[in-house]
């Protein structure tokens, strides 16, 4: 079953590399991986899609030194995002086409070209999904996800408790709570 | 005070305790050899190749409970080191590898002897550092120092660029807490975990003690003989959990799994609740799991929660320091009888000390097992065992009980042939003692056999026992068993041992006769000033009973017939 994992890790050169190389050496099968930036500048979030033992993806991460915190939150209710663009080869005819699905998926068109139009659409990995499959019929010449990012609902905050950088800041500058 | 990178390295090395290094000198890292002459207080053990020199760290280590240290070039120097970090890592064993790398600026241009060492060790450590900014050298030793020896030990790689040994700074040696925002190695069990365990150990009838490596590491050896004495339990041990508890307790099983005791094995298959101390259920423990201890309950203590489920579910699992946790429980035990439990574990025992092949005739043939035998009289069960890898490396677990923790030395995850005789000169450096044997085969005794010269060298007083049989033994055990008595690359030739130590200056025998093991034993111990050889020449055809095939049933031992009993 799928297992969406959030872990804060430590913004060092090489952790994305530890991360993924743990992954393969446990044999963990990815289904997305995201990495970004957080509210502090010493660590990064990772938002992790994964088709193994949760329990295990998480005591192995925390084996990593660089790793801070991990955090199960398949069953927690939250907010999951994916981006798409998807370039999609138009005519005369399919162009309106594809303007009226936007509008239904509330997805944007970002280019347009002669022969094409770029949709750029945000949402769960569900409806990232059914707008490939209408886009298909019409001709998708390009395509990219930037895979999940995930967040719990409400004041289920997740951050470094007690996190502490070697200068002796918490690493927060803007901490509101 | 303005130091140099290099210098930097030993000002930290001699305030972690580090008073040995073994190595190997080379182009990158260089600026820390030439460096090294002003640092008198640390001796160089130069090796003959690099995994020497990390098998000894290792073998340092696993004698002392220090961290070793182990010093290479770059690129082949380092990657030289990979078998040895790789062992250690298996073994949780903590030792610290430098590593000299390229300068900074030629990293990624393939430059002469550059490798990617910190990408290419980075399953294999438990943490590893790449160091571009001088400034960051003294931290990152003390980190790399703090993290090979807490929690669960392993090993730590730090890579320095050329560059960054030369560089000239501000030194402050960095006092005060370290802080590892990711790391907190687990210390206590919780109440309710206390409480749930207690509950299966009073309900339990048929309890036995898996002793892992956790009881060596923890020091927990007190506490474990404690609990096992309160409920009456008896105690099955795993390769690296010998010396754990004495061996020769009544309530003592041997050792458990593939090569395990009959009545080891059998305790454990019918048991009601295992007690799984500081291991973690290996293959070669367990058999097949679909059928191991089908009826126990399982009360898993580590220091790693990942060893957690990861192969068998714990019914009650305890993350924390396993002297500590025990610590924690033994207050609250009552004193628990399990006489008709042991009972029958005496009865398995009784069988399986009629198989024993010191209670056959075996007429004038030498078996490994009666030098093993031999070799724990003549030492007084006390001597310092550092084995390779195959049959010589079972039947020192079969036939050397040993009574202190930390006495026998070997590598039990990774299974390293070639660690023995390199290992045994670490331990000895590292007590600074005369009892320390190398016991090791013919076949990984060749693969670093040139770390004779490093002995003689150093005048490292180890006794070398080669168990002779011209064989891969174990690979020739399997053979026989497994595939139809093919022999094929397992007959091995060698050199005349005794020839070839005589070529190093060292003293050595031959012995052929069970009558002059003993003697030759004591020979050799009585060589304080260097190494000491003894080639025995065993049994070829012999095969270390029981075995369990790899994947059967534990319970499915292949036994050692009796000639009056079983058909031959």
């Amino acid at each position: 079953m799928k297992q969406t994992l959030i872990a804060l890790v430590e913004n060092k050169p090489g952790v994305l590399n530890r991360v993924a190389s743990l992954f393969r050496r446990r044999n963990f099968n990815i289904d997305s991986l995201t990495v970004g930036r957080t509210e502090s500048p010493h660590i990064s979030r990772m938002t992790i899609v994964v088709d193994a033992d949760a329990e295990q993806v998480q005591t192995q991460l925390y084996k990593l030194v660089n790793v801070i915190q991990v955090e199960k939150v398949t069953d927690v209710p939250n907010v999951s995002r994916d981006l798409a663009l998807i370039k999609v080869r138009v005519d005369r005819e399919t162009r309106s086409e594809v303007m009226q699905l936007c509008e239904i998926f509330r997805a944007h068109i970002v280019d347009t070209g002669r022969e094409s139009v770029t949709v750029e659409v945000t949402g769960d990995e569900k409806k990232i999904s059914s707008m490939v499959e209408v886009l298909q019929p019409i001709g998708i010449l390009e395509m990219v996800r930037t895979g999940v990012v995930t967040m719990a609902r409400g004041e289920h905050i997740l951050s470094p408790n007690g996190y502490q950088a070697r200068d002796g800041s918490n690493g927060y500058q803007n901490n509101v709570l | 005070m303005k130091l140099t990178g290099a210098e930097i390295i030993f000002e930290c090395l001699i305030r972690e305790g580090v008073d040995l290094i073994f190595g190997y000198p080379g182009g990158a890292i260089l600026p820390t050899y030439d460096t090294m002459t002003k640092y008198p207080a640390i001796h160089h053990v130069l090796t003959r190749h690099e995994q020497g020199a990390a098998h000894m760290a290792d073998g340092y280590a696993r004698a002392t409970g220090r961290v070793g240290v182990a010093m290479a070039t770059s690129g082949p120097g380092a990657t030289n080191l990979v078998t040895g970090i790789a062992t250690a890592m298996m073994d949780s064993s903590p030792i610290v590898c430098i590593t000299g790398q390229v300068a900074t600026n030629a990293i990624g241009t393939d430059a002469f002897q550059e490798t990617d060492v910190t990408g290419v060790t980075l399953p294999i450590t438990k943490h590893n550092y790449l160091v571009y900014d001088v400034d960051e050298l003294a931290y990152t030793i003390r980190e790399a120092f703090h993290i090979a020896r807490t929690g669960r030990p392993g090993p730590v790689l730090i890579d320095i660029p050329k560059d960054v040994q030369n560089t000239i700074t501000e030194f402050e040696y960095p006092e005060g807490e370290i802080i590892l925002p990711g790391y907190h190695p687990p210390q206590r069990a919780s109440q309710s975990q206390l409480e749930a365990a207690l509950q299966l150990i009073r309900e339990a009838e048929c309890p036995v003690i898996l002793a892992g490596h956790g009881v060596v590491m923890s020091g927990a050896t007190e506490e474990v003989v404690q609990f096992a004495e309160m409920t009456q339990t008896p105690i099955a041990l795993t390769l690296l959990g010998k010396g754990g508890i004495p061996e020769h307790h009544p309530l003592s099983l041997g050792m458990m799994g593939m090569h395990g005791t009959g009545h080891a094995n059998l305790a454990i298959q019918n048991a009601d609740l295992l007690l799984a101390f500081g291991m973690r259920f290996d293959d070669r423990v367990t058999g097949n799991l679909k059928t191991y201890a089908p009826d126990a309950r399982k009360i898993h203590i580590d220091i790693d929660a990942s060893e957690i489920h990861k192969v068998i579910h714990a019914d009650v699992p305890m993350v924390g320091d396993l002297k500590t946790v025990l610590r924690q429980l033994l207050p609250m035990l009552e004193p628990i009888e399990h006489k008709a439990w042991l009972g029958q574990v005496r009865d398995w025992m009784e069988d399986a000390n009629e198989r024993d092949i010191l209670h056959h005739d075996a007429g004038e043939r030498l078996f490994a097992a009666h030098v093993i035998h031999d070799m724990w009289q003549a030492t007084n069960g006390d001597a310092v065992v550092v084995t390779d890898v195959g049959q010589h490396q079972m039947w020192e677990a079969q036939y050397y009980p040993h009574s202190r923790p930390n006495t026998l030395i070997t590598s039990g995850g990774l299974g390293t042939m070639g660690y023995g005789l390199p290992a045994s000169i670490g331990a000895t450096l590292g007590l600074k003692a005369t009892n320390v044997w190398a016991v090791v085969g013919d076949g990984g005794f060749q693969m670093t056999m040139s770390e004779l010269a490093t002995a003689v060298q150093e005048r490292v007083p180890v006794n070398i026992a080669i168990i002779n049989n011209g064989f891969l033994g174990m690979v020739r055990q399997w053979q026989e068993f497994f595939y139809e008595e093919r022999y094929h690359a397992t007959p091995i030739h060698s050199p005349d041992f005794v020839k070839l130590a005589d070529a190093y200056g060292i003293p050595a025998r031959r012995v052929q006769r069970r009558d002059d093991v003993i003697p030759a034993i004591q020979w050799a111990e009585s060589i304080t000033d260097g190494p000491a050889l003894i080639d025995f020449r065993v049994e070829t055809h012999d095969i270390v009973y029981p075995m369990v095939p790899a994947g059967a049933d534990l319970h499915n031992m292949i036994r050692r017939p009796i000639p009056s009993r079983d058909q031959v």
